[in-house]
């Protein structure tokens, strides 16, 4: 791909946003937050298929754990409640525990992964967890010719 | 730029959010704008257990055991504590679409509804989904832009979308969702136990002493209300159903769908309810906004992006901002690309993708998620 940015950095100051894809919940197992890995043509040429599909897994097993209704998840209730809900004000709940590691696998995905390839991942807590947003960036330089033109979002670039 | 120290005061984001909500303490506390009968509720409490403490406890710490008072105390605590953080918290608001976001979700719908001709009216936005085996009917909020997830609604009083959306509560002064069923569920049950408990007690003063029975008829339809309601509540998370669902008969009647949330087991339902995880606000209503200057000026706010938090108004890239490392100046940062120096500090903002950009890409495999 002509788009190689070495690192965050280049990828903020010296490429312009071509695009944003959403990638959506999964409902299929109710209400659990869980995103579809489904591969969204847009990113077809940018990235490869499995290494979008095992970020998308990897989030979903985080939020799975997250959301986990198990002995944990009990303790921390009752205990909760005969503190009156008091001790949340000391220590973190598990949910938000791990919402910190998925925001550091987030960073670090986009460092290693997506932008060296133009993209970047939002953390879906800022969107209300209810998308992925990848926004898509294409080199200010190679202005159209841009060889990851499957961002066919020819009409302005 | 970014080093100029600006001695105003900090906007915080709950400051901007849509929706009609009123907001104390810098944004800790967070409430419906009619909190009028919210003053009433506490009112009662107070003043009923009030009058339960000076007058009745005196004489049946002494006469019968101390610990009554003391009991009644703790129960009284409780209540105070469940019905303030029922009434001051998220309910777990979902927050508006950004542009982008709503764009492309309009862009699925035109491509998944084809040509309307002119004239007739557009089909109803939903958006099928198959949950355990069940086709769950998801709508499209015309406010907040998106299409609910299951079990949402729209709030018309806050103006907001609710996750699990229960009911809207004047007596707590707020909403009743996900993030908060549980608290308001502790506060009708511990209010219906503290109830009964009063009643209890001041029935046995009556009857030691021979007094007025007068505050004893208060009690009785307090009691019978607040019980009500906890049985209702109790009722309903056994069954894993939420009020609105309940009132519109969302899961009731042989030809309607079952529910799909249901465990049918009305243990698993109670502990997913009152048990489950502490979900966390989505809404950050303390984040700090970011201002340069009293316009959103994309340029600036772009520049001044790698700040935490991002503008809910503003644009994309700064909601990457948190994951990159905090920059000095645009110019220091740049590498050996010549054209990017200028543009650096206007940047992406401009980029706006023109919105109808591929309408084929993803739309048709989207809307319809169901297993045909």
């Amino acid at each position: 791909m002509a788009t190689e940015f070495h690192n965050l950095q280049e990828l903020r100051h010296s490429a312009s946003l071509a695009n944003k894809v959403f990638i959506q919940r999964d409902y299929t197992d109710g209400t659990v937050c869980k995103f579809q890995t489904k591969f969204p043509s847009e990113l077809d040429s940018r990235i490869e298929r499995t290494l979008f599909e095992d970020t998308v897994k990897t989030l979903n097993n985080y939020y799975a754990e997250a959301e986990k209704i198990g002995g944990q998840s009990y303790l921390e209730g009752c205990l909760a409640c005969l503190t009156v809900y008091l001790i949340f004000l000391c220590i973190e709940t598990r949910y938000e525990k791990v919402l910190k590691k998925i925001s550091r696998y987030i960073q670090e995905q986009n460092e290693k992964i997506y932008a060296p390839r133009g993209l970047l991942i939002t953390d879906p807590l800022e969107r209300g967890m209810r998308v992925i947003e990848i926004s898509v960036y294409e080199d200010r330089g190679s202005s159209g010719s841009s060889s990851g033109s499957s961002t066919t979002s020819s009409s302005g670039r | 730029m970014s080093a100029v120290m600006i001695s105003r005061k900090v906007t915080r984001k709950w400051e901007k959010l849509p929706g009609k909500n009123t907001f104390c303490c810098d944004g800790r506390v967070m409430m419906a704008r009619q909190k009028g009968v919210f003053y009433l509720t506490l009112f009662l409490i107070i003043g009923t257990c009030s009058l339960f403490f000076a007058f009745e406890c005196p004489y049946l710490a002494v006469h019968l055991s101390p610990a009554i008072p003391v009991f009644a105390v703790l129960l009284f605590v409780f209540v105070m504590a469940m019905l303030l953080r029922t009434s001051f918290s998220d309910p777990g608001v979902l927050p508006r679409a950004l542009p982008e976001e709503a764009n492309f979700i309009e862009m699925e719908i035109e491509a998944a509804n084809g040509n309307v001709l002119a004239g007739q009216r557009p089909p109803p936005r939903i958006k099928n989904v198959q949950i355990n085996n069940q086709i769950v009917k998801l709508k499209y909020c015309y406010t907040c832009k998106i299409f609910r997830p299951p079990r949402a609604s729209h709030c018309s009083i806050c103006d907001n979308c609710v996750d699990r959306f229960d009911h809207h509560c004047p007596w707590v002064g707020n909403c009743v969702g996900k993030r908060n069923y549980r608290y308001f569920y502790l506060f009708t049950l511990s209010l219906s136990l503290l109830t009964i408990y009063i009643f209890a007690f001041d029935i046995v003063h009556v009857v030691l002493r021979s007094v007025d029975s007068g505050f004893v008829l208060v009690c009785f339809f307090t009691l019978w209300s607040v019980v009500g309601l906890t049985g209702f509540h109790t009722y309903l998370i056994s069954l894993n159903q939420t009020t609105n669902e309940d009132i519109k008969g969302s899961w009731s009647g042989k030809n309607r769908v079952q529910n799909p949330y249901s465990h049918k087991n009305i243990f698993k339902n109670c502990c997913e309810v009152l048990c489950g995880p502490a979900y966390p606000s989505v809404l950050d209503r303390r984040g700090v906004m970011l201002e340069d200057s009293s316009s959103p000026a994309p340029s600036d706010a772009s520049a001044a992006s790698t700040n935490k938090g991002s503008n809910p108004v503003s644009q994309t890239t700064k909601s990457s901002a948190p994951l990159i490392p905090n920059e000095h100046t645009p110019d220091e940062a740049k590498p050996g690309i010549g054209a990017g120096t200028q543009k650096s500090a206007s940047s992406p903002k401009d980029e706006k993708p023109p919105s109808p950009t591929s309408p084929n890409a993803v739309a048709p495999g989207v809307i319809k998620e169901s297993t045909h």
